[in-house]
């Protein structure tokens, strides 16, 4: 543990305020020390992230700073190159043998990311399937759960992203938001530990972007771990508990909405902000 | 034109006073300047009545030339037609004789479960290769490529002789463990007959062609689609034939279907192992009869009838895999056709004002 956190020297004044390094529960996803890179580009330099269970966690940061690519490592659609992941206690893509982690079989890797949602930029519902069928797939495949229950809690869900009616349609006959709180559900069927959000409105016309945000704040409300990567600062300042600010791979600052948004530290997150603003 | 005339008349008075101190090569460009017409005045565009046009009809451009094309084109058909029935080469009455005779009708079976065997073994075996191609070890992918570049090397008609002389090569051949024992052994004569070796080799050659068909799909299909299906945990057996072959379908049925037609003619090439299908039982009867034309004809209206119904096959498969791809599914030819009837009356009496 020592050695690892060595390793995020560069977050020291982020660490210090980090909620999970205090005394109390320990945090549902925990990122320490994570580097990743593709070819010779550092894409990852070091992260260290906590998201307390039943918070809100935004990551801002220019585009490039590593913060979709922190996003799927968390859920292992990235492999690691240092550095773990865990969630509810439990590490995510590998297995610790004595001073090494081993990576974990597909299988077992598949298991894990049933405990994790996550929603896409390009949404990726499958076009084949109708809205319904799309929801129960990964309950009745993955879960082995009987096809009543998993379609009763479909609707439900489809009911409670208000597109009840929309269970027979296929993904092309919805308009780019509703595709999107399709996804939303898509990913909450299977009553995942934490939801991951990797720009979620980026691919919508402006006018749908708020539909989709007012389903993740009901979810906010209700107490659903997320972390959510978006340039949407005034979703951010609404729903964040945390606003964590990335640039060129590490934490570069975090803390509630107030401290970051308002009263940045940091030059270059005064400079994004500016930018953005 | 008599409000332009007063700027004309500025832009030359003031060209006139440039001129005089300035270099011929202005002059010159200017001069053109003052010859094309000047910048319009602001206000409405002059010369065209509204008044004038309101109201008139349009007619549309007349194309004389591409009636007579058209009209050339159907004279020319028309004779080639003509000829189909009174030239007495065709022999009708021969093509009438042999077109459902039970040699023919029972050598078009033979025909068309060869290309039933040669299309299952060659999309079975192609699946695997594709398969394969894709797969992350490096020795199952060079060995899938091997195949492909071997078998598609090959001509059919090379492989088909070759393995109808397989026996010569291999006399006996049996199960059993690599380099150990062997448990059966069967002698290759009788196992693969002159049949089985023509299944054989149009499935082996079909498997190549096939699994490009196949690994093309599946490359075509947005790899967002399986990321999706990982992330929700989706086993990966179930990621591909659940999620990434269905969408797949829809890039591999119109080259598929192409092969499969290929096929049904390609059965054509094995009348050099004197199995009975179509086109080696045409040549034994005109062979016997000497009439070749009429029992060509009997074979080519064969062939575009299966292929006929291929093609409707495929039209309805490729309906079945479009779902979801087009907000709403094209009408079948039949609806089409109850549409139009339907419209008829409509037209008609719409027609007559």
């Amino acid at each position: 543990m020592t050695a690892l956190t060595s390793t995020g020297t560069e977050t020291a004044t982020a660490t210090a305020t980090d909620p999970g390094t205090a005394t109390g529960p320990a945090p549902m996803v925990q990122v320490r020390g994570l580097h990743k890179s593709f070819g010779a580009l550092e894409v990852l330099r070091g992260v260290d992230l906590d998201v307390p269970a039943g918070s809100v966690t935004v990551v801002l940061g220019p585009s490039g700073s590593g913060k979709s690519t922190l996003l799927r490592a968390i859920n292992h659609l990235e492999k690691l190159d240092r550095g773990y992941v865990a969630i509810d206690g439990e590490l995510i893509g590998y297995r610790r043998s004595g001073d090494r982690l081993y990576e974990l079989k597909e299988r077992e890797v598949l298991r894990q990311r049933t405990g994790i949602g996550f929603v896409f930029q390009n949404f990726n519902l499958f076009p084949h399937l109708t809205v319904l069928e799309n929801l129960v797939e990964a309950p009745i495949a993955a879960l082995g759960r009987p096809r009543a229950e998993a379609r009763a809690r479909a609707l439900a869900l489809l009911e409670r992203v208000g597109l009840a009616d929309k269970s027979a349609a296929y993904p092309r006959q919805l308009s780019g938001g509703q595709q999107q709180r399709v996804a939303i559900a898509r990913a909450l069927a299977l009553e995942p530990k934490v939801l991951l959000f990797d720009e979620p409105t980026s691919a919508l016309d402006p006018e749908l972007v708020g539909e989709v945000l007012d389903v993740i704040k009901d979810l906010a409300r209700s107490g659903t771990t997320m972390v959510v990567v978006t340039h949407e600062i005034g979703f951010a300042r609404e729903v964040a508990d945390t606003v964590v600010f990335m640039d060129g791979g590490v934490v570069v600052e975090q803390g509630p909405p107030a401290e970051v948004l308002d009263r940045p530290q940091h030059e270059r997150t005064r400079a994004f902000l500016a930018k953005v603003l | 034109m008599t409000v332009r005339s007063p700027s004309t008349a500025g832009a030359a008075g003031s060209l006139d006073t440039v001129s005089t101190v300035s270099t011929v090569s202005t002059e010159s460009r200017l001069g053109t300047g003052s010859a094309g017409s000047p910048p319009p005045p602001p206000g409405p565009a002059p010369g065209l009545d509204p008044a004038e046009l309101d109201g008139l009809r349009t007619v549309p451009a007349r194309h004389p030339w591409r009636w007579a094309v058209g009209i050339a084109a159907l004279v020319l058909l028309a004779q080639f037609a003509h000829g189909l029935v009174v030239n007495p080469g065709w022999d009708w009455a021969t093509f009438r004789l042999f077109f459902t005779a039970d040699t023919v009708l029972q050598a078009i079976g033979r025909t068309l479960e060869l290309t039933a065997y040669g299309t299952v073994l060659g999309f079975a075996l192609g699946a695997v290769v594709a398969a394969m191609r894709l797969s992350r070890s490096a020795i199952l992918r060079t060995i899938a490529w091997a195949y492909v570049w071997v078998f598609r090397s090959i001509p059919l008609i090379v492989q088909l002789v070759f393995w109808f002389n397989l026996s010569y090569l291999y006399k006996r051949f049996g199960f059993g463990i690599p380099f150990g024992p062997t448990f059966g052994e069967f002698e290759t004569v009788g196992v693969l007959g002159a049949l089985g070796a023509a299944v054989l080799g149009l499935g082996l050659h079909q498997a190549a062609f096939a699994a490009e068909i196949i690994r093309g799909g599946i490359v075509a299909v947005d790899a967002g689609q399986r990321e999706a299906a990982a992330a929700l945990g989706i086993p990966r057996w179930r990621q591909g034939l659940r999620i990434v072959l269905p969408q797949a379908m829809r890039g591999i049925l119109p080259a598929a279907a192409n092969e499969v037609v290929s096929l049904l003619k390609g059965t054509s090439v094995v009348y050099v192992m004197a199995i009975g299908e179509l086109f080696y039982q045409v040549q034994v009867i005109y062979g016997r009869t000497g009439r070749v034309v009429p029992l060509l004809m009997v074979a080519t209206v064969w062939y575009v009838l299966l292929t006929t119904v291929l093609s409707i096959g495929q039209y309805y498969v490729e309906r079945h895999f479009s779902r979801g791809a087009r907000r709403t599914p094209p009408p079948t030819p039949l609806e089409r056709l109850r549409a139009f009837l339907r419209s008829l009356p409509a037209r008609t009496t719409g027609g007559n004002p």
